[in-house]
């Protein structure tokens, strides 16, 4: 029982590292620009497209494409801030909401038009194998998934707190008045955070590719999972979005090994209900100011 | 019915959504059945699809919109809730309503009259499957004592494993279920569900799934290093279709499913079979077969209706009788309730990448592969 106990445990870690890659692009969007993408999920899907694509033609471990899944992502997502969001940061919450669940299905409808709903397995040797220490399983897919998101968020959390331009995003989130006044070109803050979010997304999708098989459907549910985290963690929080993660690989891990598998999801719904409850603003999350 | 206009057939089915796969490869069926009817003679028919999104509640939606624009038959769906939905609005407008794939046992006992399901319900397709379970010992001997249950927890799932329930005892199967284990329907990761049922430690593991989640379930087997006796889901989709075959290629052999499916030692069912892989570039899977037949039987009623008035459709339908078919079973009547109770049910095994029928010897292509050749022995 202590061996189930073990694998379970270890395995909800590993899926919660890679959600909280997922949670990071939703997270550092709002904390920048206040906006929430309604869209995350299908910019996921994209990530998973991306891997898979590149994984099809070059057959190299998706955990090894994933950077360039991220420049692809990163591209996207500066070019549809300059285009099109940059004009939607000063309007009604409603219209940001309604311009997102516009990007969600048309990202996904032409997911369908290209693709089709079929899943699109990526059939690696790696992904029918575990590391066995002693009693231990660790996936090796997952294993390789979650060490590189690990990656990521080092990388994001150190260009954030040593360069100019991620010190410039910061200065931007936490006092906008004031970065402009500094100089700071907010606009091309923007589009940066933006593509930051979206490089986030397409990494953790190529990561996921090989765990989830690539479909266009996935998108809500990557969408709801990173909104579960980013609430439970602090919306803006990056610590938060890491740690939430975790906490709900985790917690739905144990759940469905100690109550009943049927009801993991629900149990992370009633994490969220009491962290809403208890911490408005989440575990790791600002006091309203 | 007026010179020249066809009658209009509504087909709903699951055409986007998470269960998309099954309803496009059932819509393969559905035209390919349409083409073959067409070419024998049959009547002239303008099919127009409705897609239920995946969300069973859409069933009604979509089949109220069909009638209104004309739609005298309707035929769907691929999943029991939905097919409950379209029952109702097929009810409330009196259109006769073609089941291609719904297993629900209340289909055909809440009292719709327009209704004709070609398809077993699931306590009589359970009770067929445990059938070709408890069998299994005598004809391999090799016999199993115990098993657990993994099954997805919605209408279907619930369905079936109920159907279990009542069989296995009624059957007094030798084989003690020592534990049920259900898991969401939009899970995406099965780890710990298979870890569960790793830990019972049972000699069988008898999944009740669609196709993605018996991906899964496969898949972590050979990551946890588990190799049961057996893999033999008491009726249910996944294991047969090309998407699981495709997706596991060897680690997919020796999974067995009990399912009713065409009968290949009959020349005909073969023919057709070969004919649909080659022209619509897919498997000639239990969906694609039923839905194939379900054309036949609307093309044989709408030719002997000689009307496109749903009355008249629905009173040939009534009286049907077709000896010659594709799917194991007897001929296709319907009883009182709209119930065809002839179906037969086999038990496939997939070999080197494909089902084949290995049960009951009248139907059978190739013997079983019992117990289960080890994952890491492949």
């Amino acid at each position: 029982m202590a061996t189930l106990y073990l694998n379970v445990i270890a395995g909800g870690i590993l899926i919660g590292i890679v959600y909280a890659l997922i949670a990071l692009g939703l997270t550092i969007i709002f904390g920048v620009m206040r906006i929430v993408n309604f869209a995350h999920g299908e910019m996921v899907v994209i990530g998973m497209y991306v891997g898979y694509g590149l994984w099809s033609v070059t057959k190299i471990p998706p955990w090894m494409i994933a950077p360039a899944a991220a420049l692809v992502l990163f591209v996207l997502g500066y070019a549809l801030q300059r285009a099109i969001v940059n004009s939607f940061i000063d309007r009604p919450q409603h219209s940001q909401f309604i311009l997102f669940i516009s990007f969600a299905l048309i990202i996904t409808g032409l997911h369908l038009v290209f693709f089709g709903p079929d899943p699109r397995p990526i059939g690696m040797i790696e992904s029918m194998q575990s590391y066995a220490i002693g009693p231990l399983h660790l996936d090796v897919v997952r294993s390789q998934a979650a060490l590189m998101a690990l990656a990521f968020v080092a990388a994001l959390i150190l260009f954030l707190q040593q360069s100019t331009f991620g010190r410039s995003i910061r200065a931007a989130a936490d006092n906008l008045i004031g970065a402009r006044v500094i100089g700071i070109r907010v606009h091309t803050v923007y589009s940066v955070t933006a593509g930051i979010g979206m490089g986030c997304a397409g990494a953790a999708g190529t990561l996921v590719a090989p765990i989830f098989d690539t479909q266009p459907f996935l998108a809500t549910d990557f969408t709801l999972i990173a909104f579960i985290i980013v609430i439970v963690g602090g919306l803006g929080s990056l610590t938060g979005a890491l740690l939430g993660g975790v906490l709900i690989g985790l917690s739905e891990a144990l759940a469905a090994l100690t109550i009943s598998p049927a009801l993991k999801t629900v149990f992370s719904y009633a994490l969220l209900a009491l962290v809403l409850v208890w911490r408005p603003n989440g575990l790791f999350g600002e006091q309203e100011r | 019915m007026s010179q020249g206009a066809p009658v209009k057939v509504g087909v709903i089915l699951y055409l986007s959504g998470v269960q998309a796969f099954m309803g496009q490869q059932t819509r393969r069926g559905n035209e390919f059945g349409g083409t073959f009817a067409k070419e024998a003679g049959g009547p002239n028919i303008e099919f127009i699809y409705g897609d239920a999104e995946s969300k069973p509640e859409n069933g009604r939606v979509v089949a109220e919109r069909l009638i209104r624009d004309g739609c005298t038959l309707l035929i769907g769906t691929n999943d029991s809730g939905s097919t409950i939905s379209v029952a109702q609005a097929a009810e409330a407008a009196k259109i006769p309503f073609l089941i291609n794939i719904a297993s629900a046992p209340q289909i055909t006992e809440q009292g719709f009259t327009q209704i004709f399901r070609n398809f077993p319900p699931a306590t009589t397709l359970v009770g067929n499957a445990v059938a070709r379970i408890k069998e299994l010992g005598a004809t391999t001997g090799v016999e199993p004592k115990t098993a657990v249950i993994l099954h997805v927890n919605d209408t279907f799932g619930q369905g079936i494993m109920n159907g279990v329930d009542i069989v296995w005892e009624r059957l007094q199967v030798p084989i003690k279920i020592v534990d049920k284990i259900a898991y969401d329907v939009h899970a995406r990761d099965l780890s710990v569900e298979v870890a569960k049922a790793k830990a019972a430690g049972a000699d069988l593991l008898m999944p009740i799934t669609r196709v993605g989640d018996a991906i899964l379930i496969v898949r972590e087997m050979v990551k946890q290093n588990w190799s049961p006796m057996g893999i033999i889901s008491p009726g249910s989709p996944g294991p047969y279709e090309k998407a699981f075959t495709d997706a596991l290629g060897k680690y997919g052999d020796g999974y067995m499913s009990c399912v009713p499916w065409y009968n290949p030692t009959k020349p005909g069912a073969r023919d057709i079979a070969a004919r649909f892989e080659k022209e619509m570039d897919a498997r000639f899977d239990l969906n694609a077969a039923f839905a194939f037949e379900a054309v036949q039987i609307a093309a044989d009623a709408v030719k002997r209706a000689n009307s496109n008035e749903p009355a008249a459709i629905h009173a040939a339908l009534k009286s049907t009788d077709i000896k010659d078919h594709i799917i194991y079973g007897g001929p296709i009547q319907f009883d009182e309730k709209g119930q065809n109770l002839n179906i037969g049910v086999v038990m496939l095994q997939n070999q080197n990448g494909r089902p084949v029928v290995v049960s009951p010897a009248d139907a059978s292509e190739a013997k079983a592969v019992f117990p289960l050749v080890p994952f890491d022995k492949r």
